[in-house]
């Protein structure tokens, strides 16, 4: 089944503003793993916006769960290049915030408080931040921040996850670190994640479908399914086939390159 | 003792040695040049007044702190409500701006007058002098602190669902806390500026009063002891709101000292 439906989708900002994206046609399965590549400014964000409702689309209609998105989507789960955890509450309340405004939990977190902290510190120690529960985000490091902001995305079960450039900010190890997390998580437990970035070597080794998009305005330039067996070692980045798929794909971004 | 100690306890003393100083710098001045004490009072001079009027002088001090603690705290609260309304809507905030930083502008003291038509002389002009000449800077932080609200988070929240008293609630307001602390501190302030214009142009009770009618007898020793504890209560307000921030708001300087 199909939780995500792009139908011949437009987006521009103001009455007059130039086009973000055009004419977009996806569609994300159930516990899919969809990564969106592209250059800078081709509306990677755009995309984000629209799924979740923040933004109403000009043109088109988008789907979520089979129905038609209107206004903003409940418990969806959102992270981004910055972690955004506030500075003012520790990693556990951080990543419980989520159960305190979802429909579902919050008239029960008062109640079941206990029970949520739990299922909070269950979640931090399996992103390996046992330990940090009760410290405060300005005392993690950027890589254990963006492990707590992703927890925070997680900790209600949303029926999808979206991350845009979640690892950008990240040095090289962090950001491998990172992605073995949340393909384990994943693995764990599948939920439906569009994965917004532009690393391509990120996209291939996280992701079932790959979509390629051009520079503003953004359209599907390519569509490439990922076939490499899972689970997916780091050492299948240095595969031969691995390398393949991560060439056709930059090919597609030159073209776009050449073709402005 | 290390180098490292006699430097924090210099700092730790640093008021202390700057207020002494100065005031025997004062003193000096005076006896050096003997300044008379109808144009100059000496420190010893004031003290001596100090010493004759205390009774009288505190009579007055309670009178101007009743005052502007009353005129603050009405500045206080309708400054949070309407800070609050002007930066949660955009709409609101282009209204309200223009005529704020146009009200903010007249003078304070001439506006005393008509407020003496309306209230008769005494407590009433004097709290609500303080009141409108200490509520904008409440009105305009809070507004800032809360316009300033990171987009990326807006987005995560609303995307969980959240209404416009959530985000308030859970994230804009502690968020603000520096901003709104900031701005009591520099209203305190001016609270002490508005009671004390308002009973030096009509009152017959408070320091306002007390210098005025001193001043016309030239016993300035008593004018300056009149301000001293002006001075001393400003200070006194000041370090209490100083305080509670740092109680309230440790995490936005991470519990370092301030400067850098």
């Amino acid at each position: 089944m199909d939780l995500v439906e792009f139908e011949n989708v437009s987006m521009r900002y103001g009455e007059e503003g130039p086009m973000a994206i055009e004419n977009v046609t996806l569609s994300v399965r159930e516990n899919e793993f969809v990564a969106v590549v592209g250059p800078s400014g081709c509306g990677k964000s755009t995309l984000m916006k629209l799924v979740t409702g923040l933004a109403p689309p000009s043109e088109g209609y988008v789907y979520l769960g089979g129905k038609q998105v209107s206004g903003p989507q409940k418990g969806v789960g959102m992270a981004f290049q910055a972690s955004n955890l506030l500075p003012w509450r520790t990693t556990l309340d951080n990543i419980l915030l989520p159960m305190e405004i979802v429909q579902e939990y919050r008239h029960r977190f008062r109640s079941e408080k206990a029970k949520f902290q739990e299922q909070g510190r269950a979640l931090l120690a399996r992103v390996g931040l046992a330990g940090c529960e009760d410290k405060f985000p300005w005392e993690l490091s950027g890589g254990m921040q963006q492990r707590a902001s992703i927890c925070r995305a997680l900790i209600h079960k949303p029926a999808l996850l979206m991350l845009d450039e979640p690892f950008a900010a990240l040095d090289a190890f962090t950001r491998e670190e990172l992605w073995c997390m949340v393909r384990d998580l994943w693995e764990e437990e599948p939920f439906t994640v569009v994965l917004v970035t532009h690393d391509l070597r990120e996209a291939v080794f996280l992701a079932d479908t790959v979509y390629v998009m051009s520079k503003g305005p953004g359209r599907i330039q390519a569509r490439k399914e990922v076939n490499l067996p899972r689970p997916r070692d780091l050492a299948v980045t240095y595969t031969d086939e691995f390398a393949e798929l991560v060439f056709e794909l930059r090919d597609h971004i030159g073209r776009i390159r050449e073709g402005n | 003792m290390t180098r490292f100690q006699r430097k924090r306890l210099l700092i730790k003393a640093s008021p202390a040695i700057l207020l002494v100083s100065l005031t025997l710098l004062w003193e000096l001045v005076c006896y050096a040049f003997t300044v008379p004490s109808y144009l100059f009072p000496a420190p010893t001079d004031i003290w001596a007044s100090w010493l004759e009027y205390h009774d009288q002088i505190m009579k007055h001090a309670t009178q101007t702190l009743f005052t502007t603690v009353a005129g603050f705290a009405i500045a206080v609260v309708f400054g949070l409500f309407l800070g609050i309304l002007v930066g949660s809507s955009p709409l609101i905030y282009k209204a309200v701006y223009p005529l704020m930083v146009g009200f903010n502008s007249i003078p304070k003291v001439a506006f005393v007058p008509v407020l003496v038509v309306w209230f008769g002389i005494g407590t009433v002009p004097a709290i609500l002098t303080a009141f409108l000449i200490s509520f904008f800077p409440v009105v305009v932080n809070m507004a800032t602190g809360l316009a300033t609200l990171e987009p990326e988070l807006e987005d995560v929240l609303r995307s969980l669902g959240a209404s416009k008293l959530d985000i308030l609630r859970k994230v804009a307001l502690p968020r603000s806390m520096p901003y709104f602390f900031a701005s009591l501190k520099v209203a305190i302030t001016l609270a002490f500026v508005g009671s004390v214009i308002s009973e030096t142009v009509a009152s017959n009770v408070g320091i306002g009063y007390l210098m005025i009618s001193a001043s016309s007898t030239m016993d300035m020793g008593l004018v300056f002891a009149g301000l001293v504890v002006i001075g001393i209560m400003g200070v006194v307000m000041y370090e209490i709101f100083a305080f509670i921030e740092r109680r309230m708001t440790g995490w936005a300087t991470r519990g370092s000292d301030p400067g850098f």
